[in-house]
């Protein structure tokens, strides 16, 4: 941060002064002005308790004198003094950055001439144990890395801290978010496929029907979605749902089995193998059809880099195909 | 002899009250004054924009419900919070924050750059009751957030406020002069924006945009 002549002047002159004004209080306090021996009583006197005439202890006032000598050589040291830098040239992090690009660019720069800033330190540190541990794992195909007991192992930890909020501890989801075990996919099940839904997220919209379907609409619709997945319903109703799904059609496919299985990408699901996202009660599939879903994964490219995502997508893999 | 300078402020209650306030007054002549006039922490980064109606409001719900007692809006730069919440917080992020929130205390995780990390069903699903998506927490449930329904009475009064206390620390347009955070239009449209959501949609819209506007 810097700051204009008249403030980093402010600053400096406020500060040694204050230093300069602690020496000469401190100093001036250490004389005996009480008109009284040292060790004779103040004539204060309670209960047979007096009040002598005692100094400070030395140590105690050897310690003032060591703060002041200390707040020197730290000054001289470190930036504190205005716009002084302070002799080791220290800096806890990059200032006055109004985007992500600066911040990256200051980093890249400092790495280059060396120069690192506290915070920079600690992940060239880090990264310099950690590094070559997440090169190995990354470097391999995810299909070799998904049975490696190493790659499990981290990958089970990443998952834990980062994406069991949402598919729990077990990754059997709850719902609105996806069993990660069932080996029933919305967008696929390559380990590609599985990358990229992390890296990037997905976002999924299944409209609202009531305004077009009406109550009647959605009743009869519930009947025939249901009906697909191989529960019993009233035919007739089924039969009058079965009518309209034209509109269905094209995301869930004609035949209802859901966008993966005609090589779509929207992550329609498959209506007829009775697995539910947001639960399979009459009730919640009236739900769905008549408001609509909006299932977001949220993307962790920019939060967690390639690297962990690799890894955390091999664990889902294994997890998900527990049968090399 | 000399007279006893020191006996005289120990015994005197207005000197003594006088030589306290001048001597604590140094630390925030030094630390805190300079930071008023400093281009760092009065200019917004570059891609901050005016919180829309209805993070307005779930702004002044997160202070009702007092989240900020519990959630820091501040991450330092430190690597293990860099890497657990993201990039460190810098000052030009919350020079529009009337109160600031940065808390000051973490009994629950920082949310400085919670927006985007999670869906909205899943902050619905935590906020009605934080247990049904992480077992081990000890947040309260805000289960009447769902049912209390916003009027949007004060909306547009709010943006008003805020153009006046940012004056001076928004962005400036091709000619240099400050435009100001909310057009006339936007609290023309304050009211209607908001009217009829819930509480929840207000919160979570606020939530889902901290800290996003560092790009």
């Amino acid at each position: 941060m810097i700051m204009t002549d008249f403030w980093s002047w402010w600053i400096i002159i406020l500060t040694v002064f204050s230093i300069v004004a602690c020496f000469v209080i401190i100093t001036a306090n250490l004389k005996n002005y009480t008109h009284v021996e040292e060790g004779e009583s103040m004539g204060h006197e309670f209960d047979g308790i007096e009040e002598l005439n005692n100094p400070l202890p030395k140590w105690w006032t050897y310690l003032f004198y060591f703060i002041l000598v200390w707040s020197v050589g730290y000054l001289a040291l470190f930036p504190g003094l205005g716009n002084y830098e302070g002799l080791l040239g220290w800096k806890s992090s990059n200032q006055g950055i109004t985007t992500l690009a600066e911040s990256k660019a200051l980093s890249e720069k400092a790495k280059a001439e060396g120069l690192l800033v506290e915070l920079d330190q600690e992940m060239k540190t880090a990264d310099e144990v950690y590094g070559p541990v997440f090169k190995k794992l990354a470097d391999q195909p995810i299909l070799d890395l998904a049975y490696d007991e190493e790659g499990f192992k981290v990958g089970q930890r990443l998952y834990l801290q980062n994406c069991a909020l949402c598919h729990g501890s077990d990754a059997r989801g709850s719902e609105g978010f996806p069993n990660l075990r069932d080996n029933d996919w919305l967008y696929g099940d390559s380990p590609e496929t599985i990358k990229e839904t992390l890296l990037y997220g997905r976002k999924a919209a299944m409209p609202a029907w009531q305004a077009a379907l009406g109550d009647q609409g959605i009743e009869e619709m519930t009947a025939y979605v249901l009906k697909l997945a191989g529960r019993k319903v009233n035919d007739k109703l089924a039969d009058a749902g079965e009518a309209k799904f034209g509109m269905c059609a094209a995301c869930h496919g004609a035949d209802g089995k859901g966008s993966l299985a005609h090589n779509l990408p929207f992550g329609a699901p498959n209506l007829t193998d009775n697995i539910w996202l947001y639960g399979g009660s009459k009730k919640a599939v009236e739900d769905t059809l008549r408001y609509g879903r909006n299932g977001v994964m949220p993307a962790w490219k920019d939060v967690l880099g390639e690297d962990k995502v690799h890894v955390i997508s091999a664990y889902i893999y294994n997890i998900s195909h527990p049968d090399k | 002899m000399a007279t006893n300078h020191h006996e005289k402020i120990e015994k005197s209650v207005p000197l003594l009250v006088i030589f306290t306030i001048i001597a604590i007054s140094f630390g925030a002549l030094v630390e805190i004054t300079p930071l008023m006039f400093q281009k760092d922490t009065t200019q917004p980064i570059k891609n901050l924009r005016a919180l829309t109606a209805l993070e307005m409001e779930g702004r002044d719900i997160y202070i009702r419900e007092g989240c900020n007692n519990c959630h820091s809006q501040m991450i330092r730069p430190f690597r293990a919070e860099v890497e657990r919440y993201g990039h460190y917080s810098v000052a030009g992020e919350s020079v529009w924050d009337h109160p600031f929130l940065w808390g000051s205390k973490r009994t629950g995780p920082d949310l400085a750059r919670v927006g985007q990390r999670y869906s909205d069903d899943w902050h619905y699903a935590h906020l009605m009751n934080p247990r049904d998506v992480v077992p081990q927490s000890n947040m309260p449930s805000f289960p009447w957030l769902d049912e209390n329904v916003l009027t949007g009475e004060y909306t547009a009064k709010k943006f008003e406020v805020f153009n006046r206390l940012t004056a001076g620390k928004t962005h400036k347009d091709k000619n240099g002069n400050y435009i100001p955070l909310y057009s006339a239009e936007d609290i023309a449209g304050a009211q209607a924006a908001v009217e009829g959501k819930t509480e929840m949609q207000a919160l979570i819209a606020y939530l889902q945009q901290l800290g996003t506007h560092l790009k």
